[in-house]
């Protein structure tokens, strides 16, 4: 998976925020929509998608989008 | 002074007791605590090692170790046919899987029923059809609070495999009264066991989570084999068919 279709597949998961909102840069726990129960779907769609795991820790470490793929990249 | 030994209702000694998830946790609490109230053991669990350490932890003679997945419904009943008479069962192994309702998994739904619910149902089943299981016996599941509604956001696979077992063991305990059979669940809220100290969670949510606690702090295996130890005891010769919450008061908020 690229940075950007990441990017894409993070927004997929929100309801109510518009997808132009997602960037690379995008600090995703400012966003409004962020919360317990998104968290967990982003941790489902690395786990789906990409087939890596990572933990509410990970995703309260990072800050961008960018960050987290990273992250997820080099497990 | 009293003498307790001539006088103990709580005493589990000359009583047989098949635990299963006895290699970790709760299940490896109950087994050490059961030992020391004097009952004779068979340990369960897939891990061969844990279930040796856990051994290696309890107190006299006699205890039994058996291996068995119970994601494999026919190891249960193999497993079954080398048990012994019992006087007692804590169907304790299982795991969850979170997940938000929108991205639950066919196939983790499915392992965590058959795990948590669909395996200790057919232990028991295939322990009344052997009659391996004495007038007077003590049936002990281990539920939680999410078996009773009450889960976080994610466990609804998970809450469902303990609801189903929560309404279980109120049927079975009907059903089986009139042998004498008592069927009962502990239902604990959050317990130390690896989850919390393998870092998934922040000490900083650890600490506001337990904020939610009248009593202060989270269980211990302890707590939860105690509760255990007395259903399983002839000090509750009278309760059948209850989910009794272990829970440090959580489920008062
Ligand atoms: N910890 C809590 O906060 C909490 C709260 C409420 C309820 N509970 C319930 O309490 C019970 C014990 O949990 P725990 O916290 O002690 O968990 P744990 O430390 O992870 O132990 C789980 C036990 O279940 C066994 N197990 C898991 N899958 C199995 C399988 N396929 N076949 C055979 N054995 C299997 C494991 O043994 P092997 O890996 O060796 O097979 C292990 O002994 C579970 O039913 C859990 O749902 C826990």
């Amino acid at each position: 998976m690229t940075l950007d279709e990441f990017v894409k597949a993070f927004a997929a998961e929100f309801d109510d925020t518009p997808e132009e909102t997602f960037k690379a840069d995008t600090r995703y726990k400012e966003l409004d929509e962020w919360g317990s129960l998104i968290a967990l779907s982003i941790i489902s769609m690395v786990d789906d998608e990409m087939d890596k795991r990572v933990t509410g820790a990970d995703l309260r470490n990072c800050s961008t989008i960018e960050e987290l793929f990273n992250l997820v990249e080099s497990k | 002074m009293q003498n307790y030994d001539i006088y103990n209702p709580f005493s589990l000694k000359g009583k047989k007791i098949l635990i299963t998830g006895a290699s970790s946790g709760i299940g490896k609490g109950a087994a050490i605590e059961c030992s020391k109230m004097g009952a004779k053991v068979i340990i369960t669990a897939r891990n061969e090692e844990r279930l040796q350490e856990t051994l290696q932890q309890m107190t006299g003679e006699g205890h039994e170790i058996r291996i068995c997945d119970l994601a494999n419904n026919k190891a249960i009943k193999e497993m079954v046919d080398t048990l012994p008479e019992l006087n007692g069962i804590v169907n304790n192994a299982g795991f969850t899987i979170t997940r938000p309702v929108r991205k639950i998994e066919e196939e983790a739904f499915q392992q965590i029923m058959q795990v948590n619910t669909i395996a200790p149902i057919l232990t028991l089943k295939y322990l009344l059809n052997a009659k391996k299981l004495l007038n007077g016996s003590s049936i002990v599941f281990t539920s939680s609070l999410a078996g009773i509604g009450r889960m976080s956001v994610g466990n609804t696979m998970y809450g469902c495999s303990k609801g189903a077992i929560s309404a279980f063991i109120q049927g079975a305990a009907k059903e089986l009264a009139p042998k004498g059979i008592r069927v009962n669940a502990v239902c604990p809220a959050m317990v130390e066991t690896q989850i919390l100290s393998a870092g998934v969670i922040t000490q900083e949510q650890v600490e506001l989570t337990k904020k939610l606690y009248p009593l202060g702090r989270f269980g211990t295996p302890e707590d939860i084999a105690r509760a255990m130890v007395f259903l399983l005891s002839d000090a509750s010769t009278w309760i059948t068919g209850v989910n009794l919450l272990v829970d440090g008061g959580r489920a008062l908020y």
